[in-house]
């Protein structure tokens, strides 16, 4: 096991420092002199020269990515160039409200995904099962935009039952009463392709021998599927949700953006607008490798749920 | 299998696909709907439909036809008289330059005849007063055109990764893989983003290099499997015997055996895609001002709700989900149609 997570975090150091070339290279390189940007309409050659010196970019580019990587190891990504705070304070800050929403949203579409998979299993081919398919169908087509719009209008704007926007200081208050509507509007997003893959996923295990065998040792169909099937048709289950996190933490930013909640992806976005390049550059790497821990951490899981999977 | 198909030649794995395709009803179904827009898409594309589309025939916020035009309060558009009526102001700047360009107007006869603006439009009228049903077709041109050509890029380098990685193997294949772990490690949203972000301009061609260039990971994959397993079977080594090159083998003989993954792949990234450009357009990092695409409408439509005026939200809404919902319907048709195994 400890040999296990040594030698697996010893792969990831050439996935690593890919990203980190990519990101270097994407920012630094493709992405152009940033004193420009930073100078404004009003800049001279001297404040130019200036901040092109603050920011070391008239440095050489092997200079350029040391500078990077030390930035890298010592998690310190220097100030943010569009508000001057520092890049480390604010991913501090902005982590407690993404994740106030992505880990309720997380519980409760993993949950609700896996009941109506199994009852959706429960009636696979017939009518209802192609009904409640296609209407998944239909739900995926729409834009996640529609979905935040029309709620936010009517449940929020309209009706009154959920503040429009806004954020407060107590997680309890966040939780209950601004968090409660993107939560809300999350889960109609996601329900739909969730339960299309868990349905295939427990599709995939109703045909099985074992599945045959309890049956005709007179198990009940209830006990086969919540407990045998179940239990088998967890480990892509489990793949799905922790391979998803790291990037949920990102792809919740329009309802950040809408809902006026400091995460991550509304910052991300705030970032990209401002030409902010030292947050993006921090955000993606952190996330990098957070995929990457949270694959280690799959792959740990796995033996947990099946004692059969011997990890080499 | 009937007679008839036991005496002719045999059928190839694309005539048997188009059979089990046309069996299905819900196939041929969204088949229609989709080659419905495509149509449309090239006839607006040609100029030959929808081409007015930024005539400003109604009224500002014009109703849809079948509410009315007081139902909704439609703001009257200022009349040209009251315009004109603004006091001089003997500190304007531009005071010389109106003046002559009053002037020239003048001179080629009547200054800008101001059409008769329709009081309602058959589904409503924009800000400016645009017909929307013709703004929609125009939106989806954009957004359409976008996702196909994204999707081909994104196939395309996927297709030409996953063949060399998978017919070489050994430190080609290591080199793709490291590429292929350093694409997936970033979540796809966050490398949209951050490729828009140090692009800075914007416009159609951006987009699609943007999409084009972070979707290519799912496609290599399934290519790169493919190329493994075909490239020792019986014809590629009969090919190899008559002395086809390496280029040859790739891509004329093992292509065309494992092209149906690449269209699969293609159908499931447009969908993709055309959402994403959606997304992107409406945050402002994609269509350039001046080019209308159904992001672009959703975010001037965002702000038209509030006071009511929900047929611009409708249009663009309507018509991407009935696109998408073919379009997804399409790709599970033709997924089963070309690999019946699946199920």
């Amino acid at each position: 096991m400890g040999a296990f997570v040594v030698r697996r975090v010893w792969q990831m150091l050439p996935t690593m420092l890919g990203v980190v070339l990519l990101v270097f290279m994407l920012f630094n390189w493709v992405g152009g002199d940033p004193a420009y940007i930073l100078a404004g309409k009003m800049a001279n050659a001297e404040a130019i020269a200036n901040i092109r010196h603050q920011l070391g970019v008239d440095q050489s580019y092997p200079m350029q990515l040391w500078i990077f990587i030390r930035q890298i190891v010592t998690c310190d990504f220097g100030l943010s160039w569009a508000t001057g705070e520092p890049v480390s304070h604010i991913i501090a800050t902005r982590l407690g409200p993404s994740l106030t929403v992505l880990l309720p949203l997380t519980v409760l579409e993993t949950l609700i995904g896996i009941a109506l998979a199994l009852a959706v299993a429960f009636v696979r081919g017939s009518r209802t099962d192609r009904a409640v398919m296609i209407a998944c169908t239909v739900g995926m087509s729409i834009s996640i935009l529609v979905y935040i719009i029309v709620l936010q209008y009517g449940l929020a704007y309209k009706l009154g039952l959920f503040p429009v926007q806004g954020w407060g200081q107590g997680w309890r208050e966040n939780l209950l009463r601004y968090a409660a509507l993107p939560i809300l509007i999350g889960l109609a997003v996601s329900i739909a392709p969730t339960l299309r893959l868990y349905r295939s996923f427990v599709l995939d295990e109703v045909g099985q021998d074992y599945v045959r065998t309890a049956r005709a040792k007179g198990l009940g169909e209830r006990r086969v599927m919540w407990v045998h099937v179940l239990r088998n048709a967890a480990i892509p289950i489990v793949t799905h949700v922790m391979a998803s996190l790291p990037a949920l933490l990102i792809g919740a930013f329009l309802l950040e953006r809408f809902f006026g909640i400091p995460g991550i992806g509304r910052e991300v976005i705030l970032a990209v607008e401002r030409s902010d390049f030292p947050v993006i550059k921090a955000i993606t790497v952190y996330v990098a490798v957070a995929t990457m821990v949270f694959n280690l951490l799959t792959d740990l899981m796995y033996q947990a749920l099946d004692p059969r999977v011997k990890l080499a | 299998m009937t007679a008839a198909t036991l005496m002719g030649p045999p059928a190839g794995l694309w005539t048997l696909a188009w059979r089990r395709l046309r069996a299905d009803r819900v196939a041929m179904l969204s088949l229609a709907v989709v080659a419905a827009f495509l149509l449309m898409l090239v006839l607006s594309a040609g100029g030959l439909f929808a081409a007015d589309w930024e005539d400003e025939v109604g009224v500002n916020y014009a109703p849809p036809g079948f509410v009315g035009a007081t139902a909704a309060g439609a703001a009257p558009s200022p009349a040209p008289a009251e315009r004109a009526a603004l006091p001089d102001n003997p500190f304007d700047p531009l005071d010389d330059d109106i003046r002559a360009l009053k002037a020239q107007l003048a001179a080629r006869g009547d200054a800008a005849p101001e059409l008769a603006r329709r009081a309602t439009l058959p589904f409503g009228g924009d800000k400016w007063g645009h017909d929307i049903i013709k703004k929609t077709i125009k939106g989806g041109e954009t957004s359409i055109v976008v996702g196909l050509a994204a999707a081909a890029l994104a196939v395309g380098i996927g297709t030409v990764f996953g063949a060399l990685s998978g017919y070489w193997g050994g430190v080609v294949d290591d080199i793709f893989n490291w590429f292929y772990s350093i694409f997936t490690a970033i979540p796809s949203v966050l490398m949209i983003l951050a490729v828009a972000a140090v692009l800075q301009q914007r416009g159609v061609a951006t987009i699609v290099l943007i999409l084009g260039l972070t979707g290519w990971t799912g496609p290599y994959r399934l290519i790169r499997a493919e190329y493994i397993k075909h490239k020792g079977r019986e014809y590629v080594l009969a090919a190899d015997a008559i002395g086809a090159s390496h280029w040859r083998k790739m891509f004329s003989h093992i292509f065309p055996n494992v092209s149906h993954v690449a269209l699969v792949q293609l159908s499931i990234l447009v969908v993709g895609f055309i959402k994403a450009e959606v997304i992107l357009s409406f945050l402002g990092f994609g269509v350039p001002v001046g080019v209308v695409s159904w992001g672009s409408m959703l975010n001037e439509a965002q702000n038209e709700l509030i006071l009511g005026r929900w047929w611009q939200l409708t249009a663009a809404a309507i018509a991407m989900a009935l696109l998408v919902t073919a379009f997804s319907l399409l790709t599970d048709a033709l997924r089963d149609a070309l690999d019946p195994k699946v199920k």
